[in-house]
This record gives structure tokens, sequence and C-alpha cells, in this order.
């Protein structure tokens, strides 16, 4: 290549940054008064590094170029080193509240790394395994939420006798989402499942008399051990877990036991997918991913097997939910929008659709990613894409996504 | 010799709209027979198919499918209800295997109503019932014979995607033959497949006659598939039934050979 269309190329490239800058990043609100400063030397470094950047990509050789290094590098077979670095990874998650690096503030991002693991190998069984896309999944999440912070606040119901009603719940809720849809595939699908995620955010929203309405629910109570708060002080009548094993009170016991109980969660709920998957049902799901005229041929009743699907689905997003609920203290409709919907989907696919290390790898790195990010402060999201972005580039189906087989046959 | 009805086809009609595909088309398939239908493009062969498989319900008449002794109503039962409980098991003219799943794992989803019923319904296989694995064995093993028998056994854990054209036809046959049958319906097996392998799938279809005591059903453009194996022949033509009976008789039949070849000059 010459350096007529290179130069050509690299100011075609400045010109795009230097749009999309102009209004990211040239004009700034003035904290006072109504007016706006403009940063314009900004906008010139952009298009200035684009031009550089991209000049620079030129002279490097064709054979290093990403996309080329990319087709050939798409993702990582699932193979025999996985158990081990599932074990790896459970081991170094229950030592995690123990290292000498750990921080109440890195417990507590881990819970939500937990949290969205759990989502994302729920949404995975939908989505994954059975192929039925769905945009509301956030919905499931907050029917889980909300019926622990309800059932509390109304009927002071504790975390460990909602969360199993809770998940039953959210189970049903599933079912009432999956009868009217069992006709429906791929785009149709998927517009349905992201109207009924928005029906039960606006139904949340405006149903001030029970659910608060914007404000939300507040007083959320935590999980107990055994029925003992973990508090510096408990209500009269009650030992708290401080005073029964005569430890001092301290608020990382708190977050610990939260992340604990999590983690724990979150085990069950990943040997559950796994056993499921090679069950009748779980293969039932697949089978219907790949063809649902042929399951019908074969003697598989759709409507069930996508109803199990959808139940089952939504009942870890359920429990996922009281999770979310019992870690903030507080619930409001703001957490169960598209957003959260769409981060969860975004776990799955870049999991690789079906993987369940996949789906804990991208639970964590879209959970913490936001957090790492935030020194970025106004660019936070700005770095988010950008990461996803390269991700998405540097492994176009997702971290993992060989299918492992549910059954082999071994020779004889 | 007195024959064993399978399947009593009576008045079929299917109408989509203005256009009658299949108009009132009569026909008995047996047990242990294999019953060819045949003719042009368009000739409604698909359409008796897939209403005898719940895929479409018939606009008028009935289907009857006799198995041991009960009889049932093919028009009235759902489509998955066809094959679990009638054991009416087909293939399609386009495969439709499972093609990222395992060739095994298709033959295994095959006897999902059995494993379904010996895992208590999933709930017992969950926590690893014994029933359950037992079940799960002896699938594995019918698999494993099926998969002998069409060589594929080697191949038992690749993608069912990947195989060869022929493979997948044979693997589709034998994957509706893990539900159990009484009566196979094949689509047209013989498409795309060279000569060679035409006459190794119609030794095939016979070898599983023989051996499970089905009856089949098969729709074929191949005329050497056809009157090499089938022992009854149904000829349709505009959605009508022009001719019934023997291989050989059809062969003759004035009216068949004005259908495939056009009329000819009296």
């Amino acid at each position: 290549m010459g350096w007529a269309p290179r130069l050509k190329d690299a100011a075609l490239a400045a010109l795009v940054a230097f749009a999309l800058a102009l209004p990211l990043a040239g004009f700034q609100t003035a904290d006072t008064g109504q007016g706006f400063t403009t940063r314009f030397d900004w906008v010139a470094i952009a298009a200035g590094a684009a031009f550089a950047g991209k000049l620079l990509l030129g002279l490097v050789p064709r054979r290093f170029h990403l996309r080329q290094r990319a087709a050939r590098r798409t993702a990582l077979p699932e193979n025999q080193a996985m158990p081990i670095a599932g074990a790896a990874l459970v081991a170094f998650a229950v030592l995690l509240p123990v290292l000498p690096f750990s921080s109440r503030a890195l417990v507590d991002l881990a819970t939500v790394a937990l949290i969205y693991v759990m989502l994302g190998w729920g949404l995975n069984i939908v989505v994954g395994l059975a192929g039925l896309l769905n945009l509301g999944y956030a919905a499931f999440y907050a029917v889980g939420a909300y019926s622990f912070a309800l059932a509390a606040h109304w009927y002071g119901l504790t975390f460990w006798e909602m969360l199993p009603l809770a998940g039953l719940l959210a189970a049903v809720s599933g079912i009432l989402l999956g009868l009217p849809v069992l006709r429906l595939r791929g785009d149709y699908l998927a517009i349905v499942t992201l109207g009924f995620g928005e029906i039960v955010r606006i139904v949340l929203n405006n149903w001030s008399p029970v659910t608060g309405g914007p404000n939300g629910v507040n007083d959320v109570p935590r999980p107990t051990f055994f029925g003992m708060p973990i508090a510096a002080r408990a209500p009269e009548g009650v030992t708290t877990f401080n005073d029964f094993f005569h430890l001092a009170y301290n608020p990382m016991q708190r977050v610990m036991f939260l992340y604990y109980v999590c983690l724990a969660a979150a085990l069950v709920i990943n040997w559950f997918s796994l056993r499921i998957r090679r069950l009748p049902v779980g293969r039932a799901w697949e089978a219907l991913r790949e063809d649902e005229i042929a399951c019908r041929a074969l003697g598989l009743n759709p409507t069930t097997i996508k109803l199990s699907a959808f139940a089952i689905s939504a009942m870890i997003g359920g429990f996922a939910g009281v999770f979310f609920a019992a870690r903030a203290g507080f619930v409001s409709p703001e957490s169960f929008n598209f957003q959260e919907s769409a981060t969860i989907l975004a776990i799955v696919v870049l999991g690789g659709m079906g993987s369940q290390l996949g789906i804990v790898l991208a639970g964590v790195v879209l959970a913490t990613l936001p957090e790492f990010g935030r020194d970025l402060a106004q660019f936070r999201m700005l770095f988010f894409g950008a990461a996803m972005v390269a991700i998405m580039i540097w492994r176009p189906r997702g971290f993992f996504s060989t299918r492992a087989p549910s059954v082999r046959l071994d020779p004889p | 010799m007195s024959k064993e009805a399978l399947l009593a086809v009576e008045d079929l009609s299917m109408r989509f709209g203005g256009v009658t595909a299949v108009d009132e088309v009569s026909f008995t398939a047996y047990a242990r027979d294999i019953t060819a239908i045949i003719g042009p493009n368009g000739a409604g062969k698909t359409t008796v198919f897939n209403c005898l498989t719940g895929f479409y319900r018939p606009s008028a008449g009935s289907l009857v499918l006799a198995q041991d002794g009960k009889q049932f109503r093919l028009e009235t039962l759902q489509g998955y209800r066809i094959a679990r409980d009638a054991g009416v098991a087909r293939t399609f003219q386009n495969v439709r295997l499972f093609a990222g799943m395992t060739v095994l794992e298709n033959l295994i989803v095959a006897q999902h109503a059995e494993l379904t019923r010996a895992s208590r319904y999933n709930f017992g296989g969950l926590f690893g019932l014994r029933s359950h694995r037992a079940a799960e064995r002896a699938a594995i093993e019918r698999a494993r014979e099926w998969l002998d028998l069409i060589g594929l056994t080697a191949r038992a854990n690749e993608a069912a995607g990947n195989l060869p054209y022929g493979a997948q036809r044979k693997l589709e046959i034998v994957r509706a033959m893990c539900t159990g049958p009484r009566l196979l319906c094949v689509d047209e097996p013989a498409a795309g497949l060279n000569p060679h392998e035409s006459a190794e799938l119609a030794r095939f279809l016979v070898a599983i006659r023989d051996r499970f005591g089905i009856g089949i059903l098969l729709i074929e453009h191949d005329m050497s598939v056809v009157m090499g194996i089938s022992d009854h022949v149904v000829v349709l033509n505009y959605g009508q039934k022009i001719a019934d009976g023997a291989a050989s008789e059809i062969r003759r039949d004035p009216t068949v050979i004005a259908a495939y070849l056009g009329e000819e000059e009296a």
C-alpha cells in the first residue's frame, strides 16, 4: 500500500474521531449558570490521536493484523482442564475474604459479581440452552427482589423464608410470560420479552401504595445466621451472632456472611445447571434450540419444554433478586431497567453461549469493569464500551464457546 | 394371506384456502409392509405425511392407526403425541437433525419419553436416581447398536451437522427408530444420494422392517428404490389417488404412465 491511501485512511479515521469527540468531549456543562464551556483542544487531541494511530497501524505488517489473528483464535475449546480451572476458581472464591489484599469493598464487589454470575447462569438456560432470546430477564430479577422486599416490609418475612418463596414466585412469573409466547421465535419473542420486562418495571414504578413507587422499599432485612442477626446490637429478646460467638462486631462480618451465602447459592445453582443439562429435560432444551419441528416429530412436547426452561431460568433470576435486595437493603424500579437485562444478556453472549465457566468470567468482567473505570469519571461508559468491543474482536464467539456433549459414547 | 392393517387413511382431504392439496385419498398401510407413496412433484405426497404426523390438521377424513389392539385417531391427536403415544415416527425431506448436538445425543433425545419416565420426570434424575442411571445406560446401549448398524459408532461424539450428507440421512432414520415406532414415515430418503448409496439405503430400510416388524411409509422419487423394495404402491396426482397396488402392477398401469410421462395421443 502506498502513502496516499494510508494518509486517506488516517484522515478518514480522524474525521470519525472528530465527529464522535465533538459532542462527547467538546462541550462541558458549566457547574454554575446555564452555560457550557468548550474543550476543543480535547477534540483536536482525539482526532490527532486517531490520525496517528491509524497511520501507525498501517505500518504494521499485514500478518499481525488483529482481524486475521482473531479468525484463528475464536474461542477456547472446553476441555479436560475445565474442571481444574473451575476448582481453582471455587478455591479462590472461598479464600477471597481472608486474602491479605481483601477489603470490605472488594468482598462487596465480589458479591455483586456473584449475583451477576447467577443471573448469567439463569439466563443461559433460556438463551444458551433452549435458544429462546429473552430481552426482559431483569423482570424476573425484579420479581425476586421485590417479593422479598415487599414480603419483609408488609408481612415481616425473613430472608430465609423468602428465598424459596421468591424463587417460586419468579418461576410462576416465568410461566406467565412463557404461556403467551409459546408460538413466537427469534425477533418476535425478543420484542415480547422486552415488553414484559418494561411492564414489570412500570408496574413497580406506578403501584405506589404497595411498592412505594419510584422510592422503592427501604427496610429490606439482612440475612440472619440461623435466626441470629449479625449486628452490633439486637432488639429485645434476640441474641446476635456476635454475642453468641463472643465476637466483637465488625461491619466486614456482615458483608462476608452475605458473600458466603451468595457463593453457596451460586455453587448450588452451578451444580443444578450442570446436572440438568444431562437430564432428559436439559437435552430437550438443546434439541428445541436446534430444531423445534424435529422435536415434535420425536414425541417431545414443545410446550412443556419451553415452559420448564422459562420457569427454571426465572427461578434462578428470582434467587439472584433476593440476594440483590439483601445486599443493597433497598430496592427500587430503577435497578431493573432494560440496561440490566442487556448487561445480563451480554454476560451470556460474552461468556460463550452455554458455557458455565465462560459466564463466570464474563460476569466478573462486566460487574467489575465499571468499578475499575471509576477513575475515568465521565468516560466510564466509553471505557466500558471500548472494553466490550475489544473483547468481541479478540474472542468473537465469547470466552468459551465449544459445547461439551452431555453424554459420551466410550469405546467398548 | 391376511395382512394386519396398521394405518387406515379414509377420504383424507387437505385444503389450503382454495387449493385442494389432497383430495379424498384413501389407502391402507399394513404392518410389516413397505408402502410407497409416489407421484409427480406437487401431487400432495408430503401433505399426506404432514397430516399423518400432526403438522397439518386435515380438512376432512380420518386417519386411524391400529397398535396392539388400540386405535389412535391421528387427526385428533396433538403432533407430539402422534409420535409418543401412537408410535408414528418420521424423517424429513430436508434432513432435520439436531446439528449442533452429537450423533449420540440425537439418538438419546429420541428416547426422551422413556428417560423422562425413568428419571421420575427429571426430579429423580437430578439426585442420581438408580432407575434413571440404568435407563440412561440402556438408552446409550440401544444407540450404540443402531450406530453399529449404520457404521457411525466411531463418530458418535461428533456434532451431527459435521457428518456427510448420506450419513445424516441414515442417522435421521435411525433417530426416528429410536422412538420405538410402529410406523416409520420416510420422506424422500434417497434424495441427494448417488445410485450406490440409494441401493444401500433401500437395503437398510428392508433390514429394519424385517428386524423390527414395523410398517414403513415411503415417499420417494427414485423409482429403482420404490420398485425394488415396496410391497405396495399408492400413486397420487394433483392430490387424487390414481392407482394403488403391487409395484409390478403399478409399473404397467396406463394412468400412472400417463401421469408421469404426460397424456399419450390416442
